[in-house]
């Protein structure tokens, strides 16, 4: 469990010479009795790992398309606590990795260390706190070391060379580099120094690299996935699981997959 | 510019503050932090900054001794710190254009702001037009409907004011609409936020370009008093005409320091915007301070007469000032706040704006205890003309035309 899982699925994807796909769903939306049939329909498709979104009621690093969905899971009465519960409920029969993303207020509030242990005892194999940058880690690296999860770092298009020298030694499970100056949602076309940036970190860091932030159709796979490792694929996904469109959630997925054959 | 309490290196308060922003902000925060630094120590920056503030501002403000308030009440002598008569009508601007000053210097040439009652965003679209920056203001859905008039003097003067309808459409939203701006257009634009709250190096900069208030009111007190005053008060929304204030007399331990929270409705009712009276230690908008959330860590919605209070944190200073009890915190309804509008009207002909209403009627609340020996400072940080509306709204039929 926790981070040997993750580096397991994600070497077993590359070896095949295929790239890794990491959809995001938001927890709850739909309704958390719904949570366990999306993550298998995932899985199913081809996903690599689960980001699973936990809803706060301020996601400053969000668009539209997520913020909609935290809204919803909260006002259906979705709690990090819950959703924690849920996952252990179904633990067993789950071979997918996941990794909680999550702001960090709901995180302080739970307290660091009982969020670890409670992580471990759900099966979540790794973290992603966007408002935590390198000077805030300590408040959560150590309990989730503690646990063997994976603490997964963003590194960005303004990260200075130190920066992301650090980001990449300190990140677990892989390196999630944003795509964009900007906000989770749907982008149509990449700034012409993306190819640079991501060939740029690949050669930082040993660990594997995921694209994320924008990333919405299979072109976008197929453009991105020539300089990295893998993609997260958030908002588009949450719009697909929302309007029911299986079809083109698998195609989506299926995308990494037929890239590099 | 000489300060007393710093931040450690990390930007915390004791355990309050710190950065907590996604990676795309850190460099430009890291960028900020370094060019306030150089800013401060450079005699030619703080020339500029000094001469803007005394041609264009129109400081230093007057400390008014209000005679027949004071005798009104029956107590003590009571000082207003006239804030509300700078250029703009509040002490907003004294921030809005330290900042603006900054944001040339470091080559930046857009803003973005956030406001609540719109008197920052009027004080930073007015910076902007002075020096030639562009900008742009996040307003809340419900406050831009509650301060019509302040919204159209942003456009006269020239900025974009956009809508956020997002949450419950005030403060906290808009605060959320410009950090998602302000990464997203990061290499260009610097984020003028208008009070002590934000990640470091924000509260620190607001706090000492504030620190204005606190520097003239000392030297005027004793001027005029012949010595330091025995309290003072002043309102807390996220708390930048408060901190401005107590700065310089955080260290002068017989000075009784009082900061007055918006208690909307009753701190009973769950309808507030009184953080550190209701509120528990979170993380919201970069910083570990006070919040008003529930017990699963969900930010809820500040409720205030005043648009300028409403907001459910607070600056993380003012968290360690109460940890540590060198502040005294409380909290004003807003049926008090009207009162003192009221009484301040009728008594000294200054209509205060609603945020500073309830740092009036604290002072009287605290000037029953008070002798006629004590002397007491409020700060009037800004004048009610915008809120002449709303006031009437809730006053209702005792008014005519």
């Amino acid at each position: 469990m926790g981070k040997f899982s993750i580096d397991t699925a994600i070497q077993r994807v590359l070896d095949k010479g295929d790239k890794a796909f990491v959809p995001y769903i938001m927890a709850g939306d739909g309704g958390l009795d719904q949570l366990e049939s999306q993550i298998q329909l995932l899985a199913n498709a081809g996903a690599t790992i689960i980001e699973l979104g936990i809803p706060f009621s301020d996601p400053v690093a969000d668009g539209p398309t997520i913020q909609a969905a935290g809204q919803r899971a909260l006002t259906s009465g979705v709690t990090l606590k819950k959703v924690l519960d849920e996952l252990k409920r179904f633990k067993e029969s789950r071979d997918i990795p996941i990794v909680l993303m999550t702001y960090i207020n709901p995180v302080f509030t739970y307290g660091p260390k009982r969020f670890a242990e409670d992580c471990e005892a759900s099966g979540v194999d790794g973290v992603i706190v966007p408002d935590v940058p390198l000077e805030e880690s300590d408040l959560v690296s150590n309990a989730l070391k503690e646990h063997e999860i994976a603490f997964i770092r963003l590194a960005t298009l303004t990260s200075t060379p130190d920066r992301l020298a650090k980001i990449a030694e300190q990140t677990e499970g892989f390196l999630y580099a944003v795509t964009i100056n900007g906000i989770t949602g749907v982008q149509n076309r990449f700034g012409d120094q993306l190819g640079n940036h991501l060939t740029n970190i690949k050669q930082q860091t040993d660990k594997p690299v995921f694209a994320g932030f924008g990333v919405s159709s299979p072109e976008h796979v197929r453009e991105l996935t020539a300089y990295c490792d893998g993609v997260i694929v958030g908002s588009k996904i949450v719009d697909l699981l929302h309007q029911g469109n299986e079809e083109k959630i698998q195609t989506l997925i299926q995308s990494a997959k037929t890239a590099h054959v | 510019m000489t300060t007393t309490q710093q931040p450690n290196t990390q930007g915390y308060y004791g355990e309050f503050g710190g950065r907590f922003v996604p990676e795309t902000l850190m460099p430009a925060i890291l960028e900020l932090e370094e060019a306030y630094h150089e800013a401060k120590q450079d005699p030619a920056f703080q020339q500029e900054l000094d001469q803007y503030l005394r041609q264009y501002v129109g400081r230093e403000t007057p400390l008014y001794y209000a005679e027949r308030l004071s005798k009104s009440l029956g107590g003590p002598k009571i000082y207003l710190k006239r804030e509300d008569l700078n250029h703009t009508g509040a002490h907003k601007i004294n921030n809005a254009l330290g900042q603006a000053l900054l944001t040339k210097r470091m080559g930046k040439r857009k803003v973005v702001a956030e406001t609540g009652a719109g008197q920052h965003g009027v004080a930073t679209a007015t910076v902007c037009a002075l020096l030639d920056l562009d900008c742009v203001i996040f307003m809340g859905k419900e406050d831009i409907e509650r301060q019509k008039l302040n919204v159209f003097r942003m456009e006269l003067l020239g900025a974009t004011v956009k809508s956020v309808d997002q949450g419950s459409g005030t403060l906290k939203d808009a605060v959320n609409e410009a950090l998602r701006y302000w990464v997203s257009n990061v290499t260009d634009t610097h984020y003028i936020i208008g009070s002590v709250v934000g990640p470091h190096p924000f509260p620190q900069i607001v706090r000492d370009f504030q620190r204005v208030i606190g520097d003239e009111t000392k030297e005027q007190i004793v001027t005029q008093e012949g010595r330091l005053p025995d309290a003072v008060v002043a309102c807390v929304g996220g708390g930048s005409n408060a901190m401005g204030m107590f700065a310089p007399f955080v260290e002068e331990e017989d000075v009784q320091l009082y900061g007055v929270e918006a208690g909307g409705s009753g701190i009973e009712t769950g309808k507030h915007a009184a953080t550190l009276t209701g509120g528990s230690a979170g993380i919201l908008h970069g910083t570990l301070t006070y919040l008003l959330q529930d017990q699963d860590g969900q930010i809820q919605e500040a409720h205030s007469i005043s648009a300028g209070l409403d907001y459910p944190g607070i600056g993380p200073e003012h968290s360690y000032l109460h940890a540590s009890n060198r502040v005294t915190y409380s909290s004003i309804t807003d049926d008090e706040a009207l009162e003192a509008l009221q009484l301040l009207s009728k008594t000294e002909g200054i209509l205060p704006a609603l945020e500073s209403s309830h740092a009036i009627a604290y002072t009287m609340k605290l000037a029953e205890s008070l002798s006629s020996d004590h002397t007491v400072v409020a700060c009037l940080s800004g004048r009610g003309d915008k809120d002449v509306e709303a006031v009437k709204a809730h006053l209702g039929g005792g008014f005519h035309g």
